[in-house]
């Protein structure tokens, strides 16, 4: 047992999980209901600030009031549901939403100048990336079933019946369009994946170091489809607009957590979100670059703070640049949100099954003949 | 290297104990209602009462759905050791890695192209 290794991984874990991702949690819905907002011609929550003062900060203080209005809720659980399940549901949707960040690459090496190894920025550096990933993330189904048949109502029952099988159909192209990025890079493991992007041009945008190749150029069209097919998947899978027939209102009420209230229900958001924040880490990392500068500036940036006591700063900067990133790609989640209507349960099938599943198949077989002939 | 994986158990037990302390401290926290009222117990229907089963028969594309994923999702588990090994076997001028990978899904697309047939993904009517 490595004890440097234990207190290192604590401090990462507390770091990524409960002071970046939770707070950006919090904060992702109350920028989605701002910017959701502009969008329909509203204002959106603004009043909550400071306590006691007339200090409204753009409501800033939103979500804090939501988190502690949840708790403060009565505890309701109804009479006629099984009461197990029903209570170990929402643990069941948010514990593998927050383990799948376990591998994700949150920053650069982080250089201290008291310590005489670098401590690389990703809470389990795991050569499994991508599957654990999925793995975990497809766990998330049995919270969503669960809660739909402890639930012994009808709405939920629906929304939970339509969530399993929506997931788990656009698993399959999910994993299938991540393919061609696994062929170019040869590698599972996703800070090798940024590392290599960063010396040698992003998938999506081949414009230094060895990217400026014409077989790169040609892969350009494999791995645009790939990521079509991945964020449009992802919205599938996180249940999001236009895809969020498990819980739409306007047929099923609330879908899979009608029967829900005070904590358990947020229990069900948080890990909504966190499963498109980690989701959308993973297809910037995959697809942009994850940590690193564009046009090979990581070199500069290197070069700069070379010296010993600011050696610290690159791995700060590339994780602020990896979530400014999340954040932009979170930006287009709502976008969508608020600009694409609901899609017919046919249609989404016949989009997951048809038309991504083929697309997804012919796809690996053109990456794999431009790095055959190219 | 098992050694990897101990930040994954702790990773584990942290976010495990988080999804319980949450859970807990809403029972703690919450306020109670002093009356019990029957109607808050019943399943909610919009405010009708409910009738019939509450867990209603539903169609069996979902389950056959279900199969599917089994099947399909196998066949992508293998793809990823074939993908990362590929340019390897390349720089090695084996391009049967090509050829055999298109078998092994070619098999697969016959299932796929059967399921199709048989109506299996059809949701209309």
């Amino acid at each position: 047992m490595d004890l440097g290794l234990i207190i290192s991984s604590a401090v990462k874990i507390i770091g990524f999980v409960f002071l970046m991702l939770m707070p950006m949690i919090a904060y992702i819905i109350w920028v989605e209901r701002r910017f959701l907002a502009i969008i329909q011609d509203r204002i959106g929550p603004n009043r909550v600030g400071i306590p006691w003062t007339n200090v409204g900060l753009f409501g800033l203080g939103q979500p804090i009031a939501d988190g502690l209005k949840s708790f403060l809720k009565e505890d309701f659980t109804p009479g006629h549901v099984n009461k197990f399940y029903y209570v170990i549901a929402p643990a069941l949707v948010m514990v593998p939403a927050l383990l799948t960040c376990a591998v994700l690459p949150f920053g650069r090496d982080l250089v201290l100048p008291f310590l005489d190894e670098p401590i690389r920025l990703v809470i389990a550096d795991l050569d499994i990336g991508p599957i654990w990933i999925f793995a975990i993330a497809s766990l998330g189904v049995y919270g969503i079933v669960l809660a739909g048949w402890a639930s012994n109502s009808k709405y939920p029952f629906l929304g939970g019946v339509r969530a399993t099988s929506q997931m788990i159909s656009y698993e399959i192209s999910l994993g299938l369009s991540i393919i061609p990025v696994l062929l170019l890079f040869q590698h599972l493991n996703l800070n090798d994946i940024v590392r290599y992007q960063s010396e040698h041009g992003w998938l999506l945008l081949p414009m230094w170091g060895d990217g400026w190749s014409v077989q790169r150029w040609l892969y350009l069209i494999p791995a645009g489809v790939a990521f079509i097919i991945f964020v449009v998947s992802m919205f599938a899978e996180t249940n999001r607009t236009p895809f969020d027939l498990p819980e739409c209102e306007t047929e099923l009420v609330a879908g899979y957590h009608t029967e829900y209230g005070s904590m358990k229900f947020a229990m069900f958001f948080m890990g909504e979100y966190a499963a498109m924040i980690i989701g959308s880490g993973l297809a910037v990392t995959l697809f942009l670059g994850g940590w690193s500068l564009p046009f090979g500036l990581d070199a500069l940036v290197l070069g700069v703070f070379s010296d010993t006591w600011f050696s610290w700063v690159p791995a700060l900067l590339s994780t602020g640049i990896f979530f400014l990133k999340i954040v932009c790609f979170m930006l287009f989640f709502i976008w969508v949100r608020g600009t694409l209507p609901r899609f017919r349960y046919d249609q989404l099938m016949k989009l997951g099954w048809i038309i991504f599943f083929e697309a997804a198949l012919a796809n690996i077989f053109i990456a794999a003949g431009i790095l055959m002939f190219a | 290297m098992l050694n990897q994986y101990i930040p994954v158990l702790m990773h584990l037990l942290v976010v495990v104990g988080f999804a319980t302390m949450t859970l807990l401290m809403s029972v703690w926290f919450g306020r109670r209602s002093t009356s019990k009222q029957d109607i808050k117990d019943t399943a909610y229907e919009c405010g009708m009462i409910p009738i019939g089963e509450n867990q209603p028969r539903f169609s069996v594309k979902f389950y056959i759905v279900a199969m599917l994923f089994v099947l399909f999702d196998i066949e992508v588990v293998f793809l990823y050791p074939w993908a990362v090994v590929f340019r390897d076997f390349l720089s090695a001028d084996q391009i049967l890695i090509f050829w055999s990978i298109l078998g092994f899904v070619g098999i697969l697309f016959v299932a796929y192209l059967y399921a199709l047939k048989k109506r299996a993904l059809n949701w209309v009517g």
